[in-house]
């Protein structure tokens, strides 16, 4: 029998300040774009007395809120090793479809009936981001074709169908209710869709920093093999990641129309791409396996606060997406070189 | 005493091909059996076949005395038997506890907890670095990402996830290839300890010195049979060598 004991090798061991040192790099990559949003509030903040002011923050904080719901599912998305070009689509499709129904549902009604309505028109606008993220999610798990091509087909698709309900024109034929309800706030200071969405988000950031659905999503992007070989159903969870993007596209639809008082299917075509910056820029890899929401929270504010800083110190608009190209471009980068320098140690 | 795992006149054929021609071997709880052999001598495919990736051809496959057919690698595991392939499947930005709890995380223990799936990190963590020590691998810190270990430790977090979660029969593929000489010392050290708990180990290799120090005994494939089973004395350098390149006549099959 082998029996034969030896003594713990002590060579090979790395010293503890080593250890450390690498375990707090993770955190000071968190920390330094957090840094960089503050940099630009301040930077703002001087250049302009607008910019600290409850009307800009309003402002900002309403609009964060589409492309913040869009980050925080593409989040689970890129960290599973894939992409969801569909999101901005989908929510335009979503929000067109739910003023759809609460269009077909009024008409020739009595004011009054209005809850149910309401109700309906947004459950079906939930229900819409959800067919399509169950699509999208099939289609990558159990059909295998790249989740690049899938989502990007499905874009066409939801713009397509956003497009046929109306003509391609909005519907603005929905309940005043749903006004009310997307522009009121708390206390002045806290906009209903801003608490709605505050609170999805806290609660993904839990799901993927401390579930086992987080960590699945995780390590399926790190390593399919090793998920698969650990004898996790790795199709089931791509199916509700996926899922789970559409939904929350669904949600910021139902956010979008109750802001503006009616469904465009074209309410989403530039959030598609903050959307996905703004996971980057948080420190997500594209490459999957790394990732969390607080870095998509702290992207998404990068973001808008150069989309309303740029206006507030009259730099013309069409520089804004100018801005956020080279702030992808720049955050993506630094990433690497840290990541280069830190692999060769 | 009777073998833990054992298999009896084994064949497995691809059209023509004949990959294994009658293979007979045991391995029993707490030892360590090599199985060494040339390209082509069967070696992989009778670990596919035992960690339940491929069917036999003919054949049976018996753990505990009892006759088993695996599905999947999937149902191997569940029966106990544990493979760690050349890459390791270790996911690599994710910290050291991950790995060693992939796919049997822990979960908190209130009903609210379950349904969301909240994992009790701190048990995880703790559990991690109890099972590390007792196998005393020299992993420094567990929420290291597996990927900024060396690559003994990686070997060795393999090995440990893979004994922790059998406990029957644990294969070993070629486990020393990748590694410097110290690193395979420590790999080979941790393979006595695992076996010294009573897991039957399959290590599969082609460096002889990993054979010559961990192994009890050492079955020599050619061609898809048995060309000699060595033990004792006879398992020495020149006699694996020997009867891996056919230059001693096979005496088994």
């Amino acid at each position: 029998m082998a029996g034969t004991r030896a003594p713990a090798p002590a060579a090979d061991r790395l010293p503890l300040h080593h250890a450390l040192w690498r375990r707090s790099r993770a955190v000071v990559r968190d920390l330094w774009i957090g840094g960089v949003l503050l940099a630009l509030i301040v930077a703002f903040s001087v250049d302009s007395p607008y910019f600290l002011t409850r009307a800009n923050w309003l402002n900002t904080s309403s609009t964060a809120t589409e492309v913040l719901l869009l980050a925080v599912g593409e989040t689970f998305v890129i960290c599973a090793g894939g992409i969801d070009l569909s999101v901005g689509a989908v929510l335009g499709f979503a929000g067109t479809a739910g003023a759809w129904v609460m269009s077909q549902l009024t008409a020739g009604q009595p004011a009054g009936a209005e809850v149910g309505v309401v109700a309906l028109g947004f459950a079906a606008a939930v229900a819409a981001g959800l067919a399509f993220g169950l699509v999208n999610g099939f289609l990558v798990a159990w059909a295998g074709i790249p989740p690049f091509v899938v989502t990007l087909g499905t874009l066409g698709i939801a713009t397509g169908f956003g497009y046929l309900l109306n003509n391609g024109q909005e519907i603005s034929a929905i309940p005043g209710s749903v006004t009310t309800f997307g522009n009121d706030n708390l206390g002045g200071w806290v906009p209903v869709p801003v608490l709605i969405t505050a609170v999805i988000t806290i609660w993904c950031g839990l799901l993927l920093a401390r579930t086992r659905f987080g960590a699945y999503a995780l390590s399926i992007g790190d390593s399919r093999e090793a998920v698969v070989r650990a004898g996790i159903n790795d199709r089931r969870y791509l199916l509700e990641i996926y899922t789970l993007s559409g939904v929350l596209a669904g949600v910021a639809a139902v956010l979008v129309m109750a802001r503006l008082g009616a469904g465009s299917p074209d309410s989403g075509a530039t959030d598609n791409l903050n959307a996905i910056a703004a996971v980057v820029i948080g420190g997500a890899s594209l490459f999957g396996g790394r990732g969390t929401i607080i870095g998509s929270v702290i992207g998404t504010g990068i973001i808008a606060v150069l989309l309303t800083g740029l206006v507030l110190i009259n730099v013309p608009p069409f520089w804004q997406e100018v801005a956020v190209g080279a702030v992808l471009i720049a955050a993506v980068y630094i990433d690497q070189l840290r990541n280069r320098k830190a692999s060769r140690k | 005493m009777s073998a833990r795992l054992a298999v009896r006149d084994l064949t497995k054929h691809y059209g023509g091909v004949q990959a294994l021609a009658g293979v007979s071997l045991h391995v029993d709880a707490g030892e360590v059996l090599g199985v060494v052999g040339d390209n082509g001598a069967g070696k992989s495919t009778m670990l596919k076949i035992l960690s339940g990736a491929i069917f036999p051809s003919s054949g049976e496959v018996l753990l505990d005395d009892r006759p088993v057919r695996f599905a999947s690698p999937a149902a191997a595991h569940q029966a106990g038997i544990a493979t760690v392939y050349q890459d390791l499947a270790l996911a690599g930005q994710r910290d050291v506890v991950a790995n060693f709890f992939l796919g049997r995380e822990r979960l908190a223990g209130n009903w609210l907890a379950r349904r969301v799936g909240w994992l009790d990190g701190r048990a995880m963590a703790a559990h991690t670095v109890s099972e590390l020590a007792r196998l005393r691998t020299s992993i420094p810190d567990v929420r290291l990402a597996s990927r900024d270990l060396s690559g003994g430790q990686r070997q060795a977090l393999a090995i440990a996830r893979a004994a922790a979660w059998t406990g029957k029969v644990l294969l070993l593929d070629e486990p020393t290839s990748a590694l410097g000489v110290e690193q395979q010392e420590q790999v080979l050290d941790l393979v006595r300890r695992v076996s010294a708990e009573g897991i039957a180990v399959i290590l599969i290799s082609h460096q002889m010195t990993d054979v010559l120090a961990v192994c009890d005994r050492a079955v020599v494939l050619r061609l898809g049979v048995v060309a000699a089973t060595l033990s004792g004395t006879e398992l020495t350098s020149e006699n694996l060598i020997g009867y891996i390149t056919g230059a001693m006549p096979g005496r088994e099959s």
